[in-house]
């Protein structure tokens, strides 16, 4: 059988992707993606720490699905400012998008 | 009766006072309810006072033993009631002689002034270039706005507040004429409050109450004699101006006020009591005339002297008695009705008063026929001094007035004379007939010379120009008025002829006789110099009479006077009436129908001891008929007879020689205050008090207080500034450089908040680490 830190691996590889792409990215709809990957890599963490520890509870598989929803909702609203962003500023580049400043 | 006397006493002074406000704050705008105010108001008084007084004559027995007193408590004093101050009225026979003739004349005079003061709605005041006057603060602004207006009577020219006029005169003087029906309110308010104070003094029981209206009298005369206060004279530099004889008045009288006080304060301290009949017991009298002063100046004073004395020095003043009597000359300054107020009626009359009052407090320890106490040959003496001293000033005097002036000090000093030798009923006598007689005779000459001003601005034509070398008071501007003022050259006559002491008909005649006779049987020196005197007398008023209305005008002036309304008539002709008829009710008993002499029976019994009636001696009788007649003749004789042609010299001027200089110079009485007084002390109070004192010693450490205070608060401002000002302001810039050094920080990009972020999270968990694990 495939050991824990096998999926801890794999998860906190994930986790260092999203991260990167967060700080790294220039395209907003990216950076969204890229937290995509970070919570994503927290539900397999979830997931991988339930059926190796506590096989018995459901409090894992509950988390994973809590977590997709607000994934899910995250997505949606994330990608309408994008749009309406889009619509007044013509850019969906990070950087520029810096009017809340000094 | 339903009212009771003793509180109707209390109206009596009332009705002025209430006028003198009345007047003050609500009608002075209007001349003719002023007038009827004050006139009201002393009617009022008239009637109750008269009332009072035939109750008190006819109707109250034994008047001196039971008078009509009231008392309350004025002044919680110590532990009962006894030794509280109580003041209230006292009406006994004296008082009641008062009530007679105080009203009267006041009365007389309230009507008088009404008309006296009603000719020409302006009254014309000269003022000299650059020199600043009260009262002319908003005629001089109005001239600045005007100054085309500079030379002629200008109607334009009419300036400020009220109808206000400024003219020049051809010289360039300027020359306000002042809208007067405020004045004339004014004069009827101070004259009201002068009455209420004179008839306060008469009714009081005590002498702080007697004070009180001795005092305002002296206010009263000073408002009233400086009441054309900024009249002044620049052609005749020597003469008084009416501001500064108020002044002197009131200063003269002031020194006299202030002995006066301290004798009160002393017979307060002595006695315990200021009522005229605690005083007056016999115990009290005693233990005071027995008691020595101290000092006693090695002539045996005693304590009833010394403060008899203390209080004759206020007569002094009050009653213009040698050697304070040089202020009463000059307060003719005044209008008329003034003059006639204070040197008549009221405020003079109050000093003799006084003196009658004291008279037993003054005589303490003197019998009939004894020796004399020291205040009464005090009295006795400048008594007549005065007499003869002023009546020969008179002889010179070229003012109508000043002969008035000088002929009231000299008889003055016959009633203070009759009251050191002890003839206390005489000089009540001569107090009441002097008034009315010289009330009228003042009154008579405000006449003349308002009827000669009146015909100079007629022989002017038109009244606007302003003379300034005539005088309308001056008697050798006058002669030839007997035919054009009937009414007051008949009256003056009568007025004349009872000061002159003319037989049998006169009210003068038996009242001076009254003191001569006495003087006579008591101290011949007296005898001989009064009687003298009232040769003086007869001759200078048979002088002025002369040189007023006899033979022909000496000026145009003179020749177009004419008689004054019936305002200024009626209270001569009634004053001439009580002239001759008030001094039959004095005829001494042996020539008297009734048998006895009623007013010395009446007045006499004021005092404890009854004083003896002098049987009848012919020799005063005649000497007092005989100098009369005699001062008149030859009065008559120089002046009537040969009436003086204008510009002629006075006869009595080569008659006399350098005695007439010395009289018409009064002495050079003033010029020796001048000199030795009144130079030093305008040079002390000018230079020492106020250089030195004032504005060295005293504004000297108010400024350097200023200054110090000054220094202080600027460097208190400096502290507020660099201290406190500086932190908060240096505060407030240094977080706003901080705020500025680190706003870059807010970037606006989000990622770089989030690189942050990151870091900052590595570095708490490599914390967290080092911390749990790695330890």
């Amino acid at each position: 059988m495939i050991p824990l830190y096998f999926y801890l691996l794999v998860a906190a590889a994930l986790f260092s992707m999203g991260v990167y792409g967060v700080l790294a990215r220039r395209n907003a709809v990216a950076i969204l993606m890229s937290i995509e990957l970070m919570l994503n890599s927290v539900n397999l963490n979830l997931v991988a720490f339930w059926r190796y520890l506590a096989p018995d509870a459901l409090n894992g598989q509950a988390f994973a699905v809590v977590v997709f929803a607000v994934a899910a909702a995250e997505a949606a609203v994330g990608l309408a400012l994008i749009i309406s962003i889009y619509r007044n500023r013509e850019t969906v580049v990070a950087e520029d998008i810096n009017m809340l400043k000094w | 009766m339903t009212i009771d006397l003793k509180f109707l006493v209390w109206l009596i002074p009332l009705p002025p006072l209430l006028a003198f406000f009345t007047i003050l704050l609500f009608t002075r705008g209007s001349k003719v309810l002023s007038d009827i105010v004050a006139v009201g108001a002393m009617l009022t008084t008239f009637v109750i006072a008269w009332f009072v007084l035939i109750q008190a004559v006819f109707f109250t027995p034994h008047l001196g033993e039971n008078p009509i007193t009231s008392q309350f408590v004025w002044l919680s004093l110590g532990p009962s009631i006894e030794t509280s101050f109580k003041t209230g009225t006292l009406i006994d026979p004296v008082g009641a002689v008062l009530l007679f003739f105080v009203p009267l004349t006041a009365l007389m005079i309230f009507i008088y002034s009404t008309g006296y003061m009603a000719s020409g709605s302006y009254w014309t005041a000269l003022v000299e270039h650059g020199r600043p006057e009260l009262a002319l603060d908003h005629v001089e602004h109005e001239r600045a706005d005007h100054p085309e207006h500079t030379n002629e009577d200008d109607p334009n020219a009419s300036a400020g507040h009220g109808h206000d006029k400024v003219i020049y005169d051809s010289a360039g003087r300027r020359i306000v004429k002042f809208d007067a029906t405020i004045w004339k309110a004014r004069f009827m308010a101070f004259i009201s409050l002068f009455a209420g104070a004179m008839l306060l003094l008469s009714v009081a029981d005590n002498l702080l109450l007697l004070f009180v209206g001795w005092e305002i009298m002296g206010a009263c005369s000073y408002l009233l004699i400086g009441f054309w206060h900024n009249r002044i004279y620049p052609d005749e530099p020597d003469r008084i101006t009416p501001a500064k004889a108020a002044i002197k008045a009131f200063m003269t009288t002031r020194v006299g006020d202030v002995f006066m006080l301290i004798g009160i304060a002393w017979l307060y301290s002595f006695t315990g009591t200021l009522s005229f009949r605690e005083i007056f017991s016999e115990e009290v009298l005693h233990t005071m005339a027995a008691t020595p002063a101290l000092p006693s100046f090695g002539i045996g004073l005693s304590v009833a002297g010394a403060i008899g004395l203390l209080l004759f020095i206020g007569t002094i003043g009050k009653s213009a008695q040698f050697p304070l009597h040089t202020w009463l000359p000059d307060a003719m300054e005044g209008p008329t009705p003034v003059s006639a107020m204070i040197h008549a009626a009221t405020m003079v009359s109050a000093g003799v008063y006084l003196l009658i009052r004291m008279f037993p407090l003054l005589s303490a320890g003197w019998t009939e026929g004894g020796p004399l106490t020291v205040p009464m040959t005090a009295m006795a003496v400048i008594g007549s001094f005065t007499a003869l001293f002023s009546a020969t000033i008179a002889l010179a005097q070229r003012d109508v007035k000043k002969v008035l002036a000088y002929s009231t000090i000299s008889q003055l000093g016959f009633m203070v004379a009759a009251l050191g030798i002890g003839a206390y009923v005489a000089a009540v006598f001569h107090l009441m007939t002097h008034a009315i007689f010289k009330a009228l005779l003042f009154m008579g000459s405000g006449s003349i010379i308002h009827s000669v001003e009146h015909g100079e601005e007629h022989a002017h034509h038109h009244g606007h120009h302003f003379e300034h070398s005539f005088d309308a008071q001056d008697m050798f501007n006058m002669g030839g008025l007997w035919s054009r003022i009937p009414v007051t050259a008949w009256t003056f006559l009568i007025g004349g002829l009872a000061l002159s002491g003319f037989p049998f008909v006169t009210a003068g005649f038996w009242s001076k006789d009254e003191i001569l006779a006495d003087a006579f049987a008591h101290v011949p020196v007296v005898f001989y110099v009064l009687a003298f005197s009232a040769f003086l007398t007869a001759f200078y008023t048979m002088r002025q009479i002369g040189l007023t209305f006899a033979g022909a005008p000496r000026t145009h002036a003179a020749e177009d006077a004419t008689q004054t309304d019936w305002r200024m008539n009626l209270p001569l002709i009634i004053l001439a009436f009580f002239a001759i008829t008030a001094g039959w009710i004095g005829i001494p008993a042996a020539l008297n129908p009734l048998g006895i002499n009623p007013f010395h029976e009446f007045v006499g019994g004021t005092l404890l001891e009854h004083p003896e009636t002098l049987p009848f001696n012919w020799f005063p009788m005649l000497t007092s008929i005989v100098v009369a007649l005699l001062g008149l003749g030859v009065g008559w004789a120089v002046y009537v007879r040969k009436p003086l042609a204008a510009g002629e010299v006075d006869p009595l001027k080569r008659t006399l020689g350098p005695l007439y200089t010395l009289f018409q110079n009064k002495y050079y009485m003033d010029q020796l205050y001048e000199g030795s007084f009144v130079r030093f002390f305008a040079w002390f109070s000018k230079t020492v008090v106020y250089e030195w004192i004032d504005r060295g010693l005293i504004d000297g450490l108010l400024h350097f207080i200023a200054r110090g205070t000054e220094w202080l608060a600027f460097r208190n401002k400096d502290f507020d500034t660099y201290v406190v000002n500086g932190a908060g302001d240096e505060l407030a810039e240094g977080v706003g450089n901080l705020g500025e050094a680190f706003k870059y920080v807010q970037s606006g990009r989000i990622q770089q908040y989030l690189a942050v972020a990151a870091a900052g999270l590595l570095m708490l968990a490599g914390v967290f680490v080092w911390a749990f694990f790695l330890r």
